[in-house]
């Protein structure tokens, strides 16, 4: 993607809205981070129990059972059937998640999200360009391949290197040298990959992905008559392939919603936007106005 | 894009995963085993069964009233986040309402441990005799009066002290159909380094060939001679014509 020199990306938006409404949802993300990960150091830290265990899996208030089916998904490929505890604990999840969009974990609840959009912010600070490019799909590969080494070894192994899992539980727990494999995502980030892990390789966002494809909660380009081509939603987006075919959609019946199953619904495109053309709706909203079809930029997958 | 980079994309893709998921076959393979001090929580029967199942939440180590239980982290012997006790610090108490196995949310531990007498955590072993005070010839029994199972898991067999030729030795022998591998005794052992050890039952077990039969069970079982009408030579003292 092509930037306008001495353009600063947010700067129209902070402009027309000031920069708590320009930041918003970064803001109310990044809360929602501290919150989740608070939640959790709560008992350790007082002795006050309120959520025991870690994203794998908890109980909250000695009540609440919450799993985490990915890793429920790799046990059963690995040949145990689980207890219904732990059952239950990730059909809530799962229903959670349907209604917010899948992957809401990785924006709104992921410890690492913090670490890798770090790496993101060095990296654009320092204009870092280039680096290895590879497909988005290599997550679903790498997805396929943590169950296909599950189902031969019989052991959830993707558990054993997982830095998401890692880092939560190092947190929570103790990291011992576990702080070394957070470190290694950080640096590929910021070094080798652009949105590298987060954006490409992840198998957890993958696997929350695919709630994604049908979860209810959606960014809208309801606006999208509005927009006015600065390209700052592009540059600000983790997935910006989601965006082309709910702004830009030429057919008559396309849809605003931006309904990829990637799309992480954090909310930085209704941030960054000055005209107001996102908003957050669900998968149900109706029509609304035309877009209007770009003809200054040919829009390819972004590359801030 | 082309047919031909489409195949050739596919192909890097498909041996980058390949090698990645040969690495993890790797990783996983070497975390299989756990390290020999290393002792799980009650309700591991198999370590192999036991990682296919365990979601390293680390509820056990919660509800463990003594904190007795942590998870492993990264540069341990012990499958990353797994639940593990190292008995010379701090051994299990054996709770009567098992709390470990009550929290555990995916049956790793197993709910069908519901008497902690018949958990087999491990086995202790009395690994070094030559430093064992009670094989010395003296006193010590700590092991033995520690032991939750006192006189079933760990008994004092009485035998005659060579060395001093009119004392007895009360030689510390464990019972593996008795013995949970709490490692109490392991912890109470007062020498600096423990003479008693829990180790893996896999470790310390040997096992009887399946062709073997013990001619004395096998006659009781019978209730007489095995092969009727056999006569039976007197046996000959060395050096008596």
């Amino acid at each position: 993607m092509h930037i306008r020199s001495g353009h600063m990306v947010g700067h129209d938006a902070i402009q027309a809205k000031g920069w708590f409404g320009a930041h918003k949802w970064l803001l109310l993300r990044r809360l929602s981070q501290v919150f989740f990960l608070g939640l959790f150091l709560v008992g350790p830290l007082t002795g006050y129990w309120l959520v025991k265990g870690n994203l794998a899996s908890s109980l909250t208030l000695d009540f609440l059972p919450l799993t985490d089916p990915y890793v429920l998904a790799q046990s059963f490929v690995a040949r145990h059937i689980p207890e219904l505890t732990a059952i239950l604990g990730a059909v809530i999840v799962v229903g959670a998640y349907f209604v917010v969009g899948g992957r809401v974990y990785c924006s709104w609840v992921c410890p690492l999200n913090p670490v890798t959009d770090l790496a993101h912010w060095i990296r654009q600070k320092l204009g870092f360009k280039g680096g290895a490019r590879f497909s988005r799909n290599v997550r679903y590969w790498l997805l396929a391949m943590t169950f296909a080494v599950a189902a031969i070894s019989g052991t959830i192994a993707w558990e054993l290197v997982n830095p998401v899992s890692m880092l939560h539980r190092g947190i929570i727990f103790g990291f011992g040298i576990g702080w070394l494999v957070v470190l290694a995502v950080f640096l590929f980030d910021l070094f080798v990959s652009n949105r590298g892990w987060c954006g490409h390789l992840c198998p957890v966002g993958s696997f929350y992905s695919l709630i994604g494809k049908v979860s209810v909660v959606r960014v809208s380009a309801a606006g999208r008559s509005k927009c006015n081509d600065c390209m700052d939603c592009y540059a600000v987006c983790p997935e910006p392939q989601v965006i082309q075919p709910a702004l830009k959609g030429t057919a008559p019946t396309s849809s605003p919603l931006i309904l990829s199953a990637n799309c992480t619904n954090c909310g930085r495109c209704v941030d960054v936007c000055a005209p107001d053309v996102f908003s957050f709706s669900t998968r149900f909203a109706g029509q609304s106005d035309q877009a209007v079809p770009n003809s200054q930029h040919q829009i390819g997958e972004a590359r801030p | 894009m082309s047919r031909r980079q489409f195949v050739a994309d596919t192909a890097k893709t498909a041996c980058g995963i390949g090698l990645a998921g040969l690495a993890l076959s790797l990783v996983a393979d070497g975390a299989g085993a756990i390290a020999p001090v290393a002792v799980r929580p009650p309700g591991v029967d198999d370590e192999h069964a036991f990682q296919s199942a365990c979601v390293r939440c680390g509820l056990c180590v919660r509800d463990c009233p003594y904190d007795t239980l942590r998870l492993a982290t990264l540069g341990e012997d012990v499958a990353v986040g797994t639940p593990y006790f190292i008995a010379r610090a701090v051994p299990c108490e054996m709770c009567d309402d098992i709390p470990c196995v009550v929290a555990c949310p995916t049956g790793a531990l197993d709910k069908d441990l519901t008497n902690i007498d018949d958990a087999r955590m491990g086995l202790a072993v009395l690994i070094d005799q030559e430093t064992c005070l009670n094989f010395l010839g003296l006193r010590c029994d700590v092991c033995y009066r520690v032991c939750p199972l006192i006189g079933k898991a760990i008994t004092l067999e009485r035998r005659h002290n060579e060395r001093t030729g009119k004392h007895a030795e009360f030689i510390p022998t464990v019972h593996s159909e008795h013995c949970t591998g709490c490692g109490k005794c392991e912890h109470a052992c007062v020498l600096e380094k423990a003479a008693i050890k829990v180790v893996p039952k896999d470790l310390a077990k040997g096992q009887i060939g399946a062709h073997y039969r013990l001619g004395w069970e096998e006659k009781a079982k019978k209730g007489g001679e095995l092969v009727p009408g056999i006569r039976d030579l007197p046996d000959r003292l060395p050096g008596v014509e």
